[in-house]
């Protein structure tokens, strides 16, 4: 990462020196940036073109499928060398903030939804507008939400690879010894607050838990907040100070205090995920890719997927990973090629065959709900009707920060969810207004 | 250690060869000799000693001194995340003075830091432990104790995070056996950065072992036997004999873990996590500097916040050096 953190070694002998580290840390990243963004200028290359490119991605775990998209895709171009760079998510964002100022990019690379905004705003990134004209995108072919996403200021940066929405992992086995009917289809808030804390005081005595909240908005309350009718984000302001975005905060402290999840205390020190993975958790709310996390686990055969419930409206968060291209890129046209294969239905296929992810393209979804068929993995399909998507702005690491520090204190009771969720939204109102 | 050199008869004691040999690397007839009177005139010899020294100069001008003088430069701007920047004179540094994030943080890291120093004590008494003549296994014991301070501290932070844990961890199960309720280690403000100085302690205290137990090697065996024959106890040899000539490299040593401490950071990420609510309200002043310049992405107001720990660990090191004329014993 940065050198802000010093190796044991260099610790004590170079400690001195260290001190100015810090200072290294930062202007390491000055210099060159603010490029101007890209025009969007698209010509799909001649079968002869060579050239070397960088392929910057964060998942270990989906290196084999984009290899097979890779191999396939050199099918076409023979002589375009794609090289992938994978850097671990926790130093993904910070290496690239420092390739961008140098402009050193990558010349294709994924990009999130809550960075979107910083890289596509400071024309860091190559519009696919130029591919869209020329028919070789089609932006009806994936999910409305995760395109509009990548929208900034009117301009498309890139098209979802793939796409993920959240649902509640549900162990059976926990609901059969706590003697608790598993819920069927649609269920409602109040149905979900009455199951989880009779599974929490059936089974106390092995430290059982029938839900859990969380820190993690995008698996927790951003949905309680849309199906509560409120918003994260609304336009340019913040949308916690809303009554509906507080009922969907609410929802949580109610959980924690009928005693159907473990305090935030506990959910700090152990994560909902481990509850759930360690057998002591009936119900976790998390994301379609924590499927990989249960495939050839003992929980296996005992895990199914529950809608969420509905509030004042049925609702889940979506969001996914955009390939996109670098405006600096010395091999523009190369990486555009790859940008506009990786969309296509034949890569899309076989990054769901693959199995690590659910494609973005409509219908090459198949392979994913195959991947556990007893787990009812149609749920998160199915949901991505019915989704918004995750709320982001151009810097959401200023207001993300925010909420991390301000919102266990409603959760955990400690002060009054409207108190918070105001003080909460003058925060983010003031983060926002420095974008 | 100007009176053993000058004690008659004790170069010519057969004792001093034992002295000889307890330190390899030192050169027991420097002491008696007068100081060379060339020292310090690097400037009287033209350009050739610069000359010498100029690979190195040169590394830390570029590395170092530029990127300092760069922060410096920054910290007066309102610095854009992908470069550019405009002047803002020194808007960041009134802003950083009113931020109850900059004291809040600066006292998390003294608090640490004093943790953190409780360490030495600690090492002085381990150290001498380890030297005492005979013991057995003493080479594996220092390695033993040294091995925190080679590991990698989110290997570190990893296992301790388990230990801490407050529902499933080690360290409240052992407390709950003498009847104590321990907190949530790592989710209380407080007891958060209490958990964190604990481990910084641990894994600092291989490197002061280290250096003090060299320390020990330079005291010469003879002043313990005299010590022993004038019938002074263990402990009055520790007071009176190890301690006293061991402040030399007992100064080294504070030196180095305040200011590794004031730039805790590594283990504080790791332990805590991202994401902990806690945080905020234990953060360091690095994790402050961290959060404002790549989190938020605020970066000239990052710049202010590392100039102001430069400041802070430089005036640090300075007093000290001040003040260790009156306990540091030089030879």
């Amino acid at each position: 990462m940065s050198p802000s953190f010093p190796s044991p070694a260099r610790r004590g002998i170079a400690a001195l020196a260290g001190v100015a580290g810090l200072a290294l840390a930062l202007s390491g990243c000055s210099g060159g940036g603010g490029a101007g963004g890209g025009s969007g200028e698209y010509t799909a290359p001649e079968d002869d073109l060579s050239a070397k490119i960088t392929y910057g991605v964060w998942d270990q775990n989906q290196v084999p499928a984009i290899q097979e998209n890779i191999d396939a895709f050199n099918e076409e171009y023979p002589d375009v060398d794609v090289t992938v760079n994978v850097t671990p998510y926790a130093e993904y964002w910070t290496k690239l903030q420092t390739q961008a100022s140098s402009d050193t990019l990558p010349d294709l690379f994924w990009m999130n939804g809550p960075n979107i905004g910083l890289y596509g705003s400071n024309g860091q990134l190559e519009p696919i507008t130029g591919a869209v004209d020329a028919g070789d995108i089609d932006l009806a072919n994936y999910p409305e939400a995760l395109v509009d996403l990548y929208n900034i200021d009117d301009v498309q940066y890139g098209v979802p690879k793939d796409f993920d929405t959240i649902g509640i992992w549900a162990n059976k086995a926990l609901f059969e010894q706590a003697g608790v009917p598993l819920p069927e289809g649609d269920w409602t808030w109040q149905e979900f607050q009455d199951t989880a804390a009779a599974i929490s005081s059936a089974l106390s005595a092995q430290g059982i838990y029938g839900g859990a909240g969380g820190m993690d908005g995008q698996t927790t309350y951003y949905n309680t907040i849309f199906q509560a009718g409120g918003s994260v984000i609304d336009g340019d302001t913040s949308g916690y100070d809303t009554p509906e975005a507080q009922a969907g905060i609410q929802f949580w402290t109610d959980l924690i205090a009928s005693g159907g999840s473990p305090s935030i205390q506990q959910l700090t020190d152990t994560t909902g995920d481990q509850w759930f993975t360690s057998g002591k958790l009936a119900m976790y709310w998390g994301g379609s890719w924590f499927r990989s996390a249960i495939t050839d686990t003992d929980l296996a055969a005992n895990v199914t997927v529950l809608p969420l419930p509905t509030g004042e409206e049925q609702a889940t968060v979506i969001h996914g990973v955009s390939n996109v291209v670098s405006a600096a890129s010395k091999n523009k046209q190369a990486a555009q090629a790859l940008q506009v294969f990786l969309a296509s239905e034949d890569a899309q296929q076989q990054q769901g065959d693959a199995g690590a992810v659910i494609p973005a393209f409509t219908g090459t979804q198949s392979a994913f709900t195959e991947s556990l068929p007893d787990a009812n993995l149609q749920v998160f399909l199915d949901a991505a009707d019915y989704a918004e998507p995750l709320p982001v702005s151009k810097n959401s690491a200023a207001w993300n920060a925010a909420e991390t520090e301000l919102l266990p204190q409603a959760f955990s009771g400690q002060r009054p969810v409207a108190e918070v969720a105001e003080e909460l939204a003058e925060q983010m109102n003031a983060a926002l207004a420095e974008e | 250690m100007t009176s053993t050199s000058h004690r008659p008869g004790s170069s010519a004691s057969p004792l001093t060869g034992r002295a000889a040999r307890a330190r390899p690397g030192g050169s027991p007839d420097r002491k008696g000799d007068p100081q060379p009177p060339a020292r310090g005139r690097i400037a009287g010899d033209g350009f050739w000693p610069w000359l010498f020294v100029s690979p190195l100069v040169a590394g830390i001008s570029v590395f170092y001194f530029w990127p300092v003088l760069q922060t410096a430069f920054y910290s007066l701007t309102d610095w854009g995340v992908f470069g550019g920047w405009t002047f803002a004179g020194v808007e960041n540094y009134v802003a950083l003075f009113a931020d109850p994030s900059l004291y809040l943080s600066l006292g998390n890291t003294l608090l640490y830091t004093a943790i953190v120093l409780l360490g030495i004590p600690i090492a002085v008494y381990l150290a001498s432990l380890l030297n005492l003549p005979g013991l057995r296994f003493a080479g594996l014991y220092r390695v033993l104790f040294f091995l925190p301070y080679v590991a990698m501290p989110t290997a570190v932070a990893m296992v301790w995070r388990v230990i801490f844990n407050g529902d499933f961890g080690l360290l409240n199960h052992a407390l709950a056996l003498v009847g104590i309720d321990g907190p949530y280690w790592i989710s209380t403000p407080g007891a958060a950065t209490v958990a964190v100085a604990i481990v910084g302690l641990w894994s600092s205290l291989g490197f002061s072992l280290i250096v003090l137990a060299a320390g020990l090697k330079n005291i010469p065996p003879e002043m313990y036997e005299a010590a022993e024959l004038d019938g002074a106890s263990r402990s009055r040899q520790f007071r009176s004999i190890t301690v006293p000539l061991l402040t030399p490299s007992i100064f080294f040593v504070t030196i180095v873990t305040v200011i590794s401490s004031f730039q805790v950071f590594d283990l504080l990420y790791a332990i805590l996590g991202s994401s902990n609510p806690v945080l905020p309200r234990s953060m360091s002043l690095v994790y402050f500097f961290y959060r404002e310049g790549f989190v938020t992405n605020d970066k000239g107001y990052a710049a202010a916040i590392a100039m102001v720990i430069f400041l802070i660990i430089g005036i640090v090191t300075a007093v000290q050096f001040r003040l260790q004329k009156r306990w540091v014993q030089s030879d």
